[in-house]
């Protein structure tokens, strides 16, 4: 049974590791993800004026895309699911703008469109146990900080995918590909978004602390599931003077990148390349531990 | 620094209009700051989250010259943390919209060089564009 996917600008450029990932875990786990025949980006920001219909065109023709498509789309991106499910609720709210939207565009969005984020399938149609079941490289002593950011779950009455302030749901899916989920205090704290291009000096400096406080709780990474936190996290390590990134840099992985690794799937499907901290050393380790395990 | 209250101004046009933009009650903050103290920018901020609606409320149109709203990084923190329910992102959207309808845009494409512009994912650049620019 496929699903249908929208996979935006990012996921198909610049964080094709994510979407690469997640598309060979979703295979795996017999969910494979197909592409909406069309699509465009979904705008990366959901208008926040009452009366800007304009930006509300693009992420509307994605779900009436989705209708045509069944009615269903998933998505991985954090930013295309915030901004897809808050234009839901917005039309759902103002029938009038989807109305005017509907005209203007000629393509009619009905206002029955589903929209998920892959987690979310994984936690409610997979179910985390069955996500064990399919585990054949389990991920024991790996210490992974979930860190959640902001869009994927605020404002939470609009969203409703996990609780905004103390989530679970990258907990659980650490816990069920058998690593060890670290709390720790910078799980919702926002790493700058876009100010990287405005401010970039802002999110560097929000994205060392987030890093700092994983490190101190014990994190050997973190997971998240936003292509832009992860390249804030990820480049915020990288230092000014040009030099390799430190000894305790901590790589930033997608979650779909490390249940790629312990779903037993090829290399090629992790997706690893563009890290500026190099995940390879710690998967090597895990490697080394499970190779361990089974020679004693 | 002097700030002149008058009813007239509170009940005012700049009020009206932020309102009207934001869909949000600007009486309703009772200024409990909780809204500064989530904000994960606010050290970098000329003036808090809790000011700048306190500004807007009283119809002081000098916010709009505070850095806050460029610095905002829409993460909903306050929102989701505003006991009075009301939406400060919406708020500081509307108050950007009206500084660019009055001075222009904020960030234009043509200060994003390739050096710095070239390695970011493309919604930060789609993002920042659309926030700070018409």
């Amino acid at each position: 049974m496929t699903i249908p996917y929208f996979p935006g600008c990012t996921l198909s450029t610049q964080a094709s590791g994510y979407d690469r990932s997640g598309r060979a875990v979703a295979a795996a786990l017999e969910m494979p993800l197909e592409d909406l025949p069309e699509w465009q980006c979904c705008g990366a920001t959901f208008p926040l004026a009452t009366d800007n219909s304009m930006a509300l065109v693009a992420p509307t023709r994605l779900l009436a895309e989705a209708e045509r498509a069944g009615g269903h789309v998933t998505t991985l991106c954090a930013i295309c699911f915030h901004v897809l499910r808050r234009t839901q609720v917005a039309l759902a709210e103002k029938p009038e703008a989807l109305e005017r939207i509907n005209w203007f565009t000629e393509t009619p969005y009905e206002g029955g469109a589903r929209v998920s984020h892959f987690l979310g399938l994984l936690r409610d149609e997979v179910g985390w146990e069955g996500v064990t079941a399919r585990v054949t490289r389990p991920l024991a002593g790996l210490k992974v900080a979930p860190y959640y950011g902001c869009l994927l779950l605020r404002p939470e009455r609009e969203i409703g995918l996990d609780d905004a302030e103390t989530p679970t749901l990258l907990h659980d899916c650490l816990a069920a590909l058998g690593a060890e989920a670290v709390s720790f205090p910078y799980e919702v704290e926002c790493c700058g978004a876009y100010l990287s291009v405005s401010q970039p000096e802002l999110p560097r400096q929000l994205s060392q602390e987030i890093v700092a406080s994983a490190r101190a709780h014990g994190a050997q990474a973190l997971v998240t599931a936003c292509p832009l936190c992860q390249y804030n996290l990820d480049s915020a390590q990288r230092p000014q003077n040009g030099e390799g990134v430190a000894a305790n840099a901590l790589p930033i992985l997608y979650f779909t990148q490390l249940m790629a690794v312990a779903l037993g799937l090829e290399e090629e499907s992790w997706g690893l390349e563009g890290h500026v901290v190099d995940p390879r050393p710690l998967f090597e380790k895990i490697g080394d531990r499970l190779r361990s395990r089974l020679e004693s | 620094m002097r700030t002149r209250i008058s009813a007239a101004q509170v009940r005012g046009a700049f009020v009206e209009q932020v309102e009207a933009i934001s869909g949000e009650n600007l009486l309703a903050c009772n200024q409990c700051g909780k809204c500064s103290a989530g904000c994960p920018v606010a050290f970098a901020m000329d003036m808090l989250p809790s000011q700048v609606l306190r500004l807007a409320q009283l119809g002081d149109e000098t916010v709009l010259e505070a850095d806050t709203i460029w610095t905002c990084a829409a993460c909903q923190t306050c929102a989701s943390r505003c006991p009075q329910g009301i939406e400060l992102p919406r708020v500081m959207e509307a108050l950007r919209l009206i500084q660019m309808e009055r001075h222009g845009d904020h960030l234009g494409s043509d200060r994003l060089a390739p050096e710095t512009a070239g390695g970011l994912p493309q919604l930060a650049v789609i993002g920042a564009l659309r926030k700070f620019s018409q």
